[in-house]
């Protein structure tokens, strides 16, 4: 049975994007049959990060209005055949996005697809909200941070009460934290929150730390999302994630201070 | 779609006991009262309590009522704790009945066909209250066993209690039962109201940060306890 996965965080800039093209990529590269949507409508990234701006034809708000179909408008990933991004228009905004239309595209995506994540646009209005509507799964992207922490507990509260599940009294939606941009340095100098502060304002499950790394501009700046980088501690830390969202027992890498090799001290963090 | 005309809102709104108005200083202190904040005093929505007190069984006995108090600048819209007499005398001035306090007294109805309605429960929440949430527990408490967001809200006609981190706002005693309290495992409270005084985080005595706590309003005043 296909499992809607919304990312989500409220406050905006905080890695949603990243982490999708991330997620969608491990997934796929896991064996599953993945689509990665853009909810972003008229500020659409989720196709730079993937690397297939160029070859954007027709997008979610064509299919929704029924100007093209679904396998018009799916661009198959390059490097892994159970990957596809489902791109969103640039010219339109969000009141585009109607639900009726959403609900019939997922479905849809249902018939084929193992995993379907939804990039969510940051806030909390028409655009965010639809993004979240049909989720089973949510991942809430959050910086150690006030702000962040302050608006993710938002978003969470959100979710459990208007998304489709909470209003049909079904099975809640399934909320894990991914706790981005985490530098170790800053929390041990006390001007970062750590993972613990932030477990203990959100009170949700904690499904992996992101390092912060330079890898992950050089990987939206080459479409290509940080999985696919063997050298980058956030890629890895990615595909941890995806396995203990599997339902796989990863230890929590990065939180602690780890032991430098010899050349790791000569040049440096990677 | 069904609108519904009538929609549920919150107010705080100030109360006047009818035991007072008899008092023969009472003009003269609540001249003084007013005088020290004018303005907050302007037009404001005042309701009086005739818990305990005789008479107050005519239209005119309210209607008198009003006058005074729109002397005062106040504006008298209901009742509180009046009994069915008495509120088809307030009504008949188009005075409102207000929820009746907590506590309520031993004021016996004369004869009642059917039994007085069971008090209601407490209204409780098990789940972390998150910001931008707005809980209110109409006519009764609140529990919460879980943590409560800074953004969050708390409502409760009468006492509220958090097993959890209050890191949000709690207002007891909203429809003004000054007899309301608040109590938390952990005060870190954005503001705490019982009866409509409050005070901002600002204004908690710093010793209380961050311990359990119990609120109340002594003379007039928000205090708190250790607990």
């Amino acid at each position: 049975m296909a499992r809607v996965i919304v990312v989500t965080s409220g406050k905006g800039g905080v890695g949603k994007t990243t982490t999708s093209a991330a997620f969608a990529a491990g997934l796929a590269l896991r064996g599953h049959k993945t689509v990665v949507i853009d909810f972003d409508v008229g500020l659409r990234n989720l196709d730079l990060v993937m690397g297939c701006e160029r070859r954007v034809v027709f997008d979610f708000i064509n299919v929704i209005n029924g100007d093209a179909n679904l396998n018009q408008a799916l661009i198959k990933d390059k490097r892994n055949d159970n990957l596809f991004i489902f791109p969103t228009s640039q010219t339109r905004d969000k009141d585009a996005l109607k639900r009726d239309g959403v609900e019939r595209v997922l479905d849809e995506l249902k018939k084929t697809f193992d995993y379907i994540i939804c990039d969510s646009p940051a806030g909390i209005e028409h655009g965010a909200i639809t993004a979240l509507y049909f989720a089973d799964s949510a991942i809430i992207v959050t910086n150690p941070e006030v702000s962040s922490v302050r608006d993710s507990d938002r978003i969470i509260g959100i979710l459990s009460s208007r998304s489709r599940r909470a209003e049909r009294n079904e099975p809640p939606v399934d909320i894990h934290l991914l706790l981005t941009r985490y530098d170790l340095d800053r929390v041990t100098r006390g001007e970062m929150l750590s993972v613990d502060d932030v477990k203990e304002i959100l009170s949700i499950p904690l499904l992996g730390v992101i390092p912060e790394s330079e890898s992950v501009l050089r990987a939206s700046n080459t479409g290509t999302p940080v999985v696919f980088d063997p050298d980058s501690p956030a890629g890895r830390a990615y595909v941890d994630a995806v396995a203990r969202f599997l339902g796989e027992q990863r230890e929590m890498r990065f939180v602690k201070p780890e032991k430098r090799g010899f050349f790791r001290v000569l040049f440096g963090r990677a | 779609m069904a609108i519904n005309l009538v929609q549920g809102a919150l107010f705080t709104v100030m109360v006047v006991r009818a035991s007072m108005l008899r008092d023969p200083s009472f003009e003269h202190e609540l001249a003084r009262q007013i005088d020290r904040s004018p303005r907050f005093f302007r037009n404001a929505p005042v309701v009086l309590d005739v818990r305990g007190v005789g008479g107050f069984e005519t239209a005119d006995e309210f209607a008198r009522a009003r006058d005074i108090l729109r002397h005062y600048t106040l504006v008298l819209v209901g009742v509180q704790n009046a009994a069915p007499a008495q509120v088809e005398a307030a009504a008949a001035v188009g005075l409102a009945s207000f929820a009746p306090t907590a506590a309520q007294p031993a004021r016996a109805p004369a004869e009642t066909a059917e039994p007085p309605p069971p008090a209601a429960r407490s209204r409780l929440v098990t789940a972390p209250v998150r910001s931008g949430t707005q809980v209110y527990a109409r006519g009764t408490d609140l529990v919460v066993t879980a943590a409560v967001s800074p953004g969050a809200e708390l409502v409760a006609d009468g006492n509220i209690h958090v097993y959890g981190a209050l890191r949000g706002r709690a207002l007891a005693g909203a429809n003004g039962d000054t007899g309301a309290r608040i109590f938390c495992s952990r005060l870190d409270a954005e503001l705490v109201s019982i009866a409509g005084q409050y005070l901002v985080s600002d204004q908690l005595p710093s010793e209380h940060r961050g311990h359990s706590v119990e609120i109340a309003l002594v003379d007039d005043r928000l205090t708190l306890t250790r607990i």
